[in-house]
């Protein structure tokens, strides 16, 4: 056990952290109109990302990437979220549709699309959920039917980040309603240019449209864009579900750490009763218990990226993370407010830092229903992990 | 980066687990809890022929020069089987103390090899951390010291007559090795698996293992160790509720089905177990820092004892609750993990006091 960085690491920590300094666009401040960031911002960032060879660390090397180790993944993330660096505009290429078309994909879809995916100059959104399919996944119901080399697919998808931008889509769709449900889904790489598809904004509880509805109507998509085989897609799915788990953990703890020292901040500037917010006891103790949870998620996350070097497969530790993260950043962001106090009312350019805890509030309501919920992740770790009978 | 324990640590584990299975079942330990006695010194004994007492004193002082990473592993073990024996009084919190003196260390290891600490006051100090107050005086008396003053809540102290006494001489605060009074008396504890005892020193000999200069960086050893090894303890303890709730649940049938069918209680399993592994990276992490002297080492120590301590006293109520009946009888062994757990959440303060140690490091640098 050593939790020191092992010279490679040191040296590429360092290296990165300069990078970083040199590179990261000076933060604006939270934007009410952009509040994820802005997209130009984006892509302009994820270019640089390319170019500098920061782009799909852990890919094999003959598809472009660095072939590095996780822990540089790893390293990568924790830095670039102290850096509070853009978002990359492929996270959805690059951590899901990327190792799965890696994973399943054959030469030529491979070649249509890892480069472009690694250099961000195609972007990609995810159509899996549907309005009566959430965590029931395998209830989808869009459908798509052969007509010569083309499947033509009438359906909808929603909760789709990135589709109004987006060029691509990795899409499940059903090619055999009279098959179990699990073994009648065919995994598409869609077009989202193609005749057929249309994007809807879906505001959510922030009043920010971040997702989409995405509607199929007649949508014709050729037979050479099923990734794996027709009627094999929920296999497929599978691997693009383990990736979106496997590193999540570390972007979100990375995300929480740079949450918790502007808590810190807030406290420690807000006044209160002639002194400090951060001299309250009750705050000082949530303050510390906001910490506390950290800590644990991070060193949950090293245990988690230690069973992955030794074993090449993600453990369970990955639903501990997402779970207890969710639930720690709602606690944090209503405890934000809580400091805040009356002016937590305020909004927009009105509100201090124009509203980012009250946006940061909102949002983190989805923290416990997007990818995966808690009542599935428990479901998960009950039935997988500890082993006990299946509730349904 | 690496976070796991080596090929050896897990060798010790295990060994430990099967070696405890045997003489800590929990039979045996609700049999020890609910004797006068309460511990079995044949089981100790066999402890010290084993190795584990003396892994982290160094070798030029009796020991095996190993580190807290080494005995880390048998923490979290004697947590799990609730073991009723002075490991953690003499390995925890004397140990340190005993290893800084020349011979205190094999003079104790002759003498049985168990030894605990005394430190808290009636009506005065209570904490490792803030040990200004101390009212026992050591007089010297030609070669001799003398001690006077009154401990109470010393751990273990029916189980051993070697004791380190926090007492202030001329020069200040130090410590010094003790026999125990023979007019001790074991406080009634609601841990039976570990009491506390309470003495008078009336100019009593005592053996000076570690004067005013060291005893500070001695002190905070003991308090960062005791805090470290507690957060182990008590992920064991976390573990065994889980394991017997998850096999509980997959067997006991209501309505016809297993009871773990229902995700109101399958999911109460589940946050065990998400506490119980939230509570082992904390506790993996403290050890490591008090281990190699990092600079975190004492907000980490902080941080997981607090974290543990809360994960394993919610974790056994989990437990009891989808027990159901049967986990409120005085015959099932839960009651005796509750305990435990809510002896190792009040050592040295509560998580609210450890809290509020990590809340000035963050609030008031």
């Amino acid at each position: 056990m050593d939790f020191r960085d092992t010279p490679q690491e040191a040296e590429f920590r360092t290296r990165l952290r300069r990078w970083l300094r040199d590179n990261v666009p000076t933060d604006a401040g939270f934007d009410p109109a952009h509040p994820r960031g802005d997209v130009a911002v984006s892509r302009e960032w994820s270019r640089k990302l390319y170019e500098a060879g920061y782009a799909g660390l852990t890919w094999p090397k003959e598809y472009g990437g660095a072939g590095a180790p996780y822990t540089h993944q790893a390293i990568f993330l924790e830095e670039s979220a102290r850096a509070e660096t853009p978002e990359h505009i492929g996270i959805i290429g690059l951590g899901m549709a990327g190792p799965t078309i890696i994973a399943h994909g054959n030469d030529e879809q491979k070649k249509r699309h890892l480069a472009k995916i690694l250099s961000g100059e195609e972007v990609w959104c995810q159509g899996f959920s549907e309005p009566g399919s959430g965590s029931d996944l395998a209830s989808l119901r869009t459908r798509a039917v052969r007509d010569g080399d083309d499947l033509v697919v009438n359906g909808q998808k929603v909760w789709s980040s990135f589709a109004h931008i987006a060029d691509f889509c990795i899409l499940m769709v059903r090619t055999d309603s009279d098959a179990p449900k699990h073994q009648g889904i065919t995994y598409l790489l869609a077009d989202m240019k193609a005749p057929g598809v249309e994007v809807r904004p879906l505001r959510q509880i922030t009043g920010e449209p971040e997702f989409n509805e995405i509607f199929f109507t007649d949508a014709r998509f050729p037979v050479s864009s099923v990734l794996g085989e027709i009627n094999d897609g929920w296999k497929v799915a599978m691997t693009t579900l383990l990736h979106e788990r496997g590193t999540l953990g570390f972007a979100l703890t990375a995300r929480l750490e740079v949450e918790v020292r502007k808590l810190v901040d807030l406290a420690k500037e807000t006044p209160l009763n002639g002194g400090r917010a951060a001299d309250d006891p009750l705050i000082r103790d949530r303050i510390a218990q906001q910490w506390i949870d950290l800590q644990a998620l991070r060193f949950t996350n090293y245990r988690a990226l230690t069973t992955l070097m030794k074993t090449g497969v993600p453990g369970p530790e990955g639903s501990v993370a997402k779970l207890h993260w969710s639930e720690t950043n709602q606690r944090l962001t209503k405890l934000a407010l809580d400091i805040l106090g009356a002016q937590a009312q305020l909004d927009g350019d009105d509100a201090v830092e124009r509203g980012y805890w009250q946006y940061q509030q909102l949002r983190s309501r989805g923290n416990t229903i997007e990818a995966g919920t808690s009542e599935i992740l428990r479901n998960i770790i009950s039935e997988r992990v500890l082993g006990l009978p299946r509730s349904r | 980066m690496d976070f796991a324990f080596s090929e050896e640590q897990e060798l010790l584990r295990s060994s430990a687990r099967d070696f405890l299975r045997d003489r800590s079942a929990p039979e045996r330990v609700a049999e020890l809890a609910d004797s006068d006695a309460g511990w079995d010194p044949a089981t100790w004994k066999q402890i010290t022929e084993l190795g584990w007492v003396g892994l982290s004193v160094p070798e030029d002082r009796g020991g095996s020069g190993m580190s807290l990473l080494d005995e880390a592993v048998l923490f979290e073990e004697t947590g799990r089987a609730l073991y009723p024996g002075p490991f953690l009084s003499t390995v925890v919190l004397a140990q340190p103390a005993l290893g800084a003196s020349a011979d205190g260390f094999s003079a104790v290891l002759e003498a049985g090899g168990a030894a605990t600490l005394a430190w808290v006051e009636p009506g005065g100090v209570s904490s490792l951390a803030e040990l200004d107050g101390v009212k026992t005086e050591a007089r010297a008396s030609g070669d001799e010291w003398k001690l006077t003053g009154e401990k109470v809540l010393v751990p273990d102290l029916a189980l051993t007559s070697n004791v380190v006494v926090v007492a202030r001489s001329a020069d200040g605060l130090g410590l010094w090795l003790v026999s125990r009074p023979d007019d001790f008396k074991t406080q009634g504890t609601v841990d039976g698996t570990r009491r506390f005892g309470r003495f008078e020193l009336d100019g009593d000999p005592g053996t000076l293992l570690v004067g005013s200069d060291e005893v500070g960086d001695v002190l905070e050893q003991i308090r960062l160790r005791s805090l470290a090894a507690l957060a182990l303890e008590a992920v064991g303890v976390a573990q065994f509720a889980l394991d017997s709730a998850a096999a509980y649940v997959k067997e006991r049938k209501q309505f016809d089905k297993p009871i773990g069918t229902y995700q109101a209680v399958s999911h109460q399993v589940a946050d065990i177990y998400v506490d119980t592994e939230l509570a082992r990276s904390l506790a993996y992490w403290a050890a490591w820092c008090v281990a190699e002297g990092d600079r975190q080492a004492s907000t980490a120590a902080l941080a997981a004892k607090a974290f543990a301590a809360d994960a394993a006293v919610k974790a056994c109520e989990r437990s009891i609750q989808v027990h159901g009946g049967i986990g409120f009888t005085y015959e099932h062994t839960l009651h005796r993990y509750y305990r435990r757990a809510q002896w190792i959440q009040s050592f040295d303060g509560s998580g609210r006091v450890h809290r509020a140690a990590v809340a000035a490091a963050l609030l008031d640098a």
